[in-house]
């Protein structure tokens, strides 16, 4: 079945209980700033691509500005291409976009390892100031972590026992 | 330059980073003068916003000096001291020119439904942002505003997002002479909701959060009923009982995904991701609301789905208003609020360091580590 475009003023009572005041949306959308209701508006000049930008697949144009920073590569690139596949509607697009940013913290280890750094993990996670206002806390933590570690040494020396 | 660079949750270091240049014809280059650390900083630092990429610098909170213009800027010239809006805006779009300037349609490819913001990821444009010494600067005739000579730089630093995203909670939640107003969430941007909320007349202003510091501060600062939620028994009993059983004529939640408070809500939206953060808060806030009331919700949430209780929004008949601040929309009026004494924001700033100790300082916020309500970052090339 093919839809025609309908003339509005043709519908019987058409905008008679129209009221300018019943905008919940007001003072932050201003409707009288704008009088078009499609994308017609002079659009800014378009920044030239320099690296690769995945784009929404729900826009008509591509925006004419864009972020260039960390563009896509490696697995996780790979990963976030087949993810703009899909609308910003769909589940997938972002639990894929979630999948590569957990895939890229391991690539960014390897690339660290690569250019010869090993990285600091205790200071990139902030140890300095809990050693300066949370000792018990880090005491904790370090008291948890040699516990589980201690642990898994137990057990896998247990079970290296029993297949002897 | 030194920049922060993200190294994955719970991850940050500063890195020599190139300095950026102009990539369009309207774009600016700035020093960066001052740059906080925002409380929605911490959801992309905890792993929660998608498209998150390793290697990005974040901070979308920052004012400096402008050192490079493209051939298109008319308003900036070098040398400007700016204060720069987080949204990131073309001006003449179908949303900019109805003043929605953090909805634009020009400054982000990645999603539609966001606008773009600087440094908060690829969801919202994959714009690197201001914990840094520079940063590139897009649409520069239409976001960046003179710092008034008179106007103190931590107060300017705040008014690119704390300040007019606290206003516009407000503002959202339509609060008329004599309302009673509940912001959930004693961080900066609730601490500020609540301040502004007397703005616009409301006759009782109660903020709920757990942090006893943060309620400590409130109490004084904005100044408000403050509970802490963790001793009140159930919330929204609590809040009924306390409004004679109707409930808060206007509810603000200004927490976002990273609420504590329910381990349904923690386990699902923190820990498994399943959902677009733990969405407590704004359960609480349609629950606590009085029916035909309005809900007000400036927290950031990821793009999934949430667990809220949508069918008491329909059987009470609640208005739900969020959006992001459209900081150039509200920048004159809070211009006029500082210099009349009416906002005093500086007073937040709890913590001002080195950049170098950037990852300190999100520790610190992430962890709420001494006292700390406002961080803000000071780059070297600001502090010779």
């Amino acid at each position: 079945m093919r839809n025609r475009p309908i003339d509005p003023s043709t519908v019987p009572g058409w905008g008679v209980d129209a009221d300018p005041q019943n905008d919940p949306t007001y003072p932050m959308r201003d409707i009288a700033g704008d009088d078009s209701r499609g994308m017609n508006w002079t659009r800014p000049p378009k920044q030239p691509a320099r690296v690769e930008v995945l784009t929404s697949i729900e826009y008509k144009a591509r925006p004419a500005v864009v972020g260039t920073a960390t563009p896509p590569r490696g697995v996780s690139g790979v990963i976030r291409r087949q993810a703009f596949k899909y609308s910003e509607s769909q589940w997938a697009h972002w639990l894929m976009l979630m999948a590569a940013d957990r895939v890229n913290v391991v690539e960014g280890v390897v690339d660290d390892l690569a250019r010869g750094r090993v990285p600091n993990v205790p200071a990139e996670m902030g140890a300095r100031a809990e050693l300066a206002h949370n000792r018990s806390g880090l005491a904790g933590k370090l008291a948890l972590t040699g516990a589980v570690i201690g642990l898994g040494i137990l057990v896998s020396r247990l079970a290296r026992a029993e297949r002897r | 330059m030194l920049a922060m660079n993200y190294r994955g949750p719970y991850r940050v270091r500063v890195d020599r980073k190139p300095v950026p240049v102009c990539e369009h014809v309207e774009d600016a280059v700035i020093r960066v003068t001052r740059t906080c650390i925002c409380g929605s900083d911490l959801h992309l630092y905890h792993g929660m916003v998608p498209d998150t990429r390793v290697g990005m610098t974040f901070g979308h909170e920052f004012t400096g000096v402008v050192e490079e213009v493209g051939p298109g800027v008319r308003n900036l010239a070098v040398g400007d001291h700016v204060l720069v809006p987080f949204n990131i805006a073309c001006g003449r779009c179908h949303f900019c020119k109805q003043g929605l300037f953090g909805n634009c349609h020009e400054a982000n490819a990645q999603a539609t439904a966001v606008g773009g913001i600087f440094g908060y990821s690829h969801t919202a444009g994959g714009y690197d942002g201001g914990q840094a010494e520079y940063v590139r600067v897009p649409y520069a005739d239409v976001g960046p505003c003179k710092i008034p000579e008179t106007m103190d730089l931590d107060d300017a630093v705040l008014l690119t997002d704390v300040v007019p995203t606290g206003y516009q909670a407000a503002e959202m939640g339509g609060i008329q002479r004599g309302d009673t107003v509940v912001v959930f969430g004693a961080g900066p941007v609730g601490i500020m909701a609540a301040r502004c909320a007397w703005l616009f007349g409301a006759g009782r202003v109660i903020v709920i959060d757990h942090v006893e510091y943060r309620l400590d501060f409130a109490r004084r600062y904005c100044p408000a009923e403050v509970y802490n939620f963790r001793s009140i028994g159930d919330p929204v009993v609590f809040l009924k009982k306390t409004t004679d059983s109707l409930g808060a004529d206007v509810c603000i939640d200004a927490v976002g995904g990273d609420a504590a408070g329910s381990a349904l809500h923690t386990l699902m939206g923190t820990k498994l991701k399943l959902e677009g953060g733990s969405a407590v808060a704004l359960h609480w806030a349609i629950n606590s609301v009085k029916k035909g009331g309005i809900v007000s919700i400036v927290g950031v949430y990821g793009p999934t789905g949430n667990l809220i209780p949508i069918g008491n929004v329909l059987n009470k008949g609640i208005t739900i208003r969020a959006n992001q601040a459209s900081v150039k929309r509200l920048l004159p009026k809070l211009i006029a609020h500082i210099e009349a004494g009416r906002l005093n924001p500086k007073e937040l700033i709890t913590h001002k360091v080195p950049l170098e100790e950037a990852a300190d300082a999100y520790h610190l916020f992430s962890a709420k580590l001494d006292d700390c309500i406002k961080p803000v970052l000071v780059p070297p090339t600001a502090r010779a």
